[in-house]
């Protein structure tokens, strides 16, 4: 018998029972939830009149719709009040954990859940949003659900999902100089495209994604949602291992020894068989930037938009829609477009990494006049760590301002709107249409390019300025 | 909890031909504040729908008073981006019951499923059929037979058959849902937990 995939290890360690025909009934160890995608699954519970069946497993924090200035103050937006305070009385009526707003590890789910030790390898995480993902960076299986599922959990502790088949990326060799975990998974995403990986669940391998950083790891599985993938995964190691320790919920003293003999379980067996199998060289990857409306559309940043003659037929369509939006030309110099935003966070780069790698860029420097930038902590707990190790003042000094914790202009359901017509450079994961607000012009980079940008006010390769 | 039982549909067709349209095109974060599932429909495709001022875009589809029904046939990889439910129920609000296209999103394809909106996966083929049809004569009807797993260009007879796992398709046909399911399955989701304890 061919041996197990990481991915099969877990997934299957949690099948309660397989339906035939159907899909498997998985028990789920951890389930996040936060204000909008929840309200209606408590409700759908209340009308069966059911209890939450292990309120010990869910954790809740607002993020997706509250404001970054002023936190202290109520919500002035109504809806978002309200909503944040349906998530308070809810948790509160079915004993679950809450971090609200205010509390010193509210944050982005997708911060909070590694950055607490609740993450951790081994385990199936759920939550209402697609980037949930991100744990995948543990060694975990760990996906989106839609809030009829986030019923299920809330009712069951358990959803029915069809297993998804098995995809591995390698990444092999030494990142280039200014080349980021980001760019990585912007590249992967623009070969394979925005539905490359429909129906998969990813495993990353390879020396390139085992040189990265837990942060790192966390952005690249991000964003596996990016190419449709259902998740992404990583296999947990020292660099997993170090990272959870004496963390708040991780396990202590003997305890974290025998977890960590556990976690060493979890890796590919040699002769087991993916679906699919892709390598990338690392040589080929430079900082990368999108240039249309889906995260498939990037490219590199010191190239130029692909010109028609590049684009596969089927994707002409889409092309010239995406670029009519962007207002690009086919075949335009990225390098040297002005931008009027930038806004570093979100779940895909808005940890302590990230500011980090903003702040040794912009140390010294001034923005450019042109630019508004908005620098949004992934949690409370970043935020203060910001502050600890002086990120926050040397941001102040080159122009940009620390925001408060939330999503933010990830997608803008709070007051953190790109203005319609406005051009960002974001570190975040979508470049929808009117993802950063109605009208708004999203280019996804990393931290680092984002840093450049606000600096020169332009497109540019970050490797100039280094 | 049921949803209404999945019955054979015969309607005309509102044509998406467009690829990648994801869940924020569906119903913008804006609207999500709602604490309800009910009248997301109002908001569906909002952005392509309606100017800043709030007047309809002619251009748009939903817009056209030629085409309506209860089937939307739209573009290549449809419902991607966003797990947000809000766009299955603002399809399903708006009175869509059936979504064809080449190819879904995976979390956009459980969410339709449960809540009685049915995902049907066609070839790229029959799509562009069904395209060329609808948009030639808008008055085209289309058959959606889930007992049978069919769905038929009525005008001409072309037909193919789609896939459904036999469990999601006794669902629909039924009226159940996941979590009564769930529910019968208690005992065995305790034992499950005593054993890994
Ligand atoms: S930061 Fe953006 S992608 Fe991440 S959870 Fe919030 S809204 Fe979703």
């Amino acid at each position: 018998m061919a041996g197990k995939t990481l991915f099969d290890k877990v997934w299957d360690a949690h099948v309660v029972h397989q339906i035939e025909g159907g899909p498997d009934v998985l028990y789920i160890d951890r389930h996040l939830i936060h204000e909008v995608t929840s309200p209606q699954a408590f409700a759908g519970l209340e009308k069966r009149g059911l209890k939450v069946f292990r309120p010990q497993n869910t954790v809740a924090t607002p993020d997706h719709n509250v404001p970054t200035i002023n936190q202290h103050l109520a919500i002035k937006d109504e809806l978002s009040r309200f909503q944040v305070n349906k998530l308070t009385e809810n948790c509160e009526k079915h004993g679950i954990t809450l971090y609200g707003l205010g509390h010193p590890y509210q944050g982005i789910v997708h911060v909070i859940g590694p950055q607490l030790g609740i993450t951790q390898p081994g385990m199936t995480i759920v939550c209402g949003d697609s980037h949930t993902s991100t744990h995948g960076a543990f060694g975990a299986v760990a996906f989106g659900i839609g809030t009829s599922e986030v019923e299920m959990v809330l009712a069951s502790q358990c959803i029915m999902q069809p297993k998804p088949k098995r995809m591995r990326i390698n990444v092999e060799g030494e990142l280039k100089e200014g080349v980021t975990a980001k760019d990585i998974i912007l590249y992967i995403i623009s070969k394979i495209t925005a539905s490359g990986g429909t129906g998969y669940f990813i495993e990353y391998a390879g020396s390139a994604i085992r040189s990265l950083s837990m942060e790192g790891r966390m952005t690249i599985c991000n964003m596996s949602i990016e190419c449709g993938a259902r998740g992404g995964l990583i296999a947990p190691d020292k660099t997993t291992f170090e990272y959870i320790r004496d963390r708040e919920f991780a396990p202590k003293g003997d305890d974290f020894d025998k977890a960590v003999e556990k976690w060493r379980t979890l890796k590919t067996d040699e002769d087991a068989v993916f679906d699919k199998e892709l390598t990338y060289d690392t040589a080929d990857i430079e900082p990368m930037i999108t240039y249309g409306t889906n995260p498939g559309m990037g490219t590199n940043i010191s190239g130029n938009i692909p010109s028609e003659s590049d684009i596969e037929a089927s994707n002409l369509v889409t092309y010239k829609k995406a670029l009519k939006y962007m207002g690009f030309e086919p075949g335009q110099q990225l390098e040297g477009i002005p931008v009027d935003y930038v806004f570093v966070g979100s779940c895909t780069n808005g940890r302590i990494e990230d500011l980090r790698a903003v702040a040794e860029f912009v140390k010294g420097k001034k923005k450019a006049d042109n630019i508004t930038a908005w620098i949004v902590p992934g949690s409370r707990q970043v935020e203060q760590q910001a502050w600890e190790e002086g990120i926050a003042d040397i941001l102040e000094e080159a122009g940009f301002k620390l925001r408060q914790p939330g999503c933010s202009a990830c997608l803008a359901m709070n007051d953190d709107k790109i203005p319609a017509g406005k051009l960002a450079v974001s570190t975040s994961n979508r470049n929808f249409e009117g993802r950063q607000g109605p009208g708004s012009r999203t280019m996804l980079a990393s931290p680092l390019t984002a840093a450049a940008v606000a600096v020169t006010g332009k497109i540019i390769d970050p490797r100039k300025l280094l | 909890m049921a949803i209404a039982k999945f019955v054979t549909i015969e309607s005309t067709a509102v044509p998406l031909p467009i690829e990648n349209v994801d869940t924020d095109q569906i119903i913008p974060a804006r609207f999500l504040k709602a604490t309800t599932r009910d009248g997301f429909g109002d908001n569906l495709f909002r952005d392509w729908r309606y100017d800043k001022e709030g007047n309809p875009i002619p251009d748009f589809v939903l817009n056209q008073n030629v085409y309506s029904g209860e089937i939307l046939v739209a573009g290549k990889n449809f419902g991607s981006g966003s797990s947000r439910e809000h766009a299955a129920w603002a399809i399903h609000d708006y009175g869509f019951k059936v979504v064809v296209s080449s190819f879904f999103a995976d979390i956009f394809k459980n969410n339709a499923l449960n809540n009685g909106l049915l995902p049907v996966q066609v070839s790229e083929g029959f799509l562009s059929k069904l395209f060329k049809a609808i948009e030639e004569y808008p008055a085209t009807k289309i058959k959606v037979d889930l007992v049978n797993q069919e769905i038929t260009l009525l005008p001409t007879g072309d037909k193919e058959q789609f896939d459904i796992n036999s469990y999601k398709k006794e669902c629909l046909l039924n009226g159940y849902d996941d979590i009564d399911y769930l529910l019968n399955l208690k005992d065995k989701i305790e034992e499950f937990e005593k054993s890994r304890a």
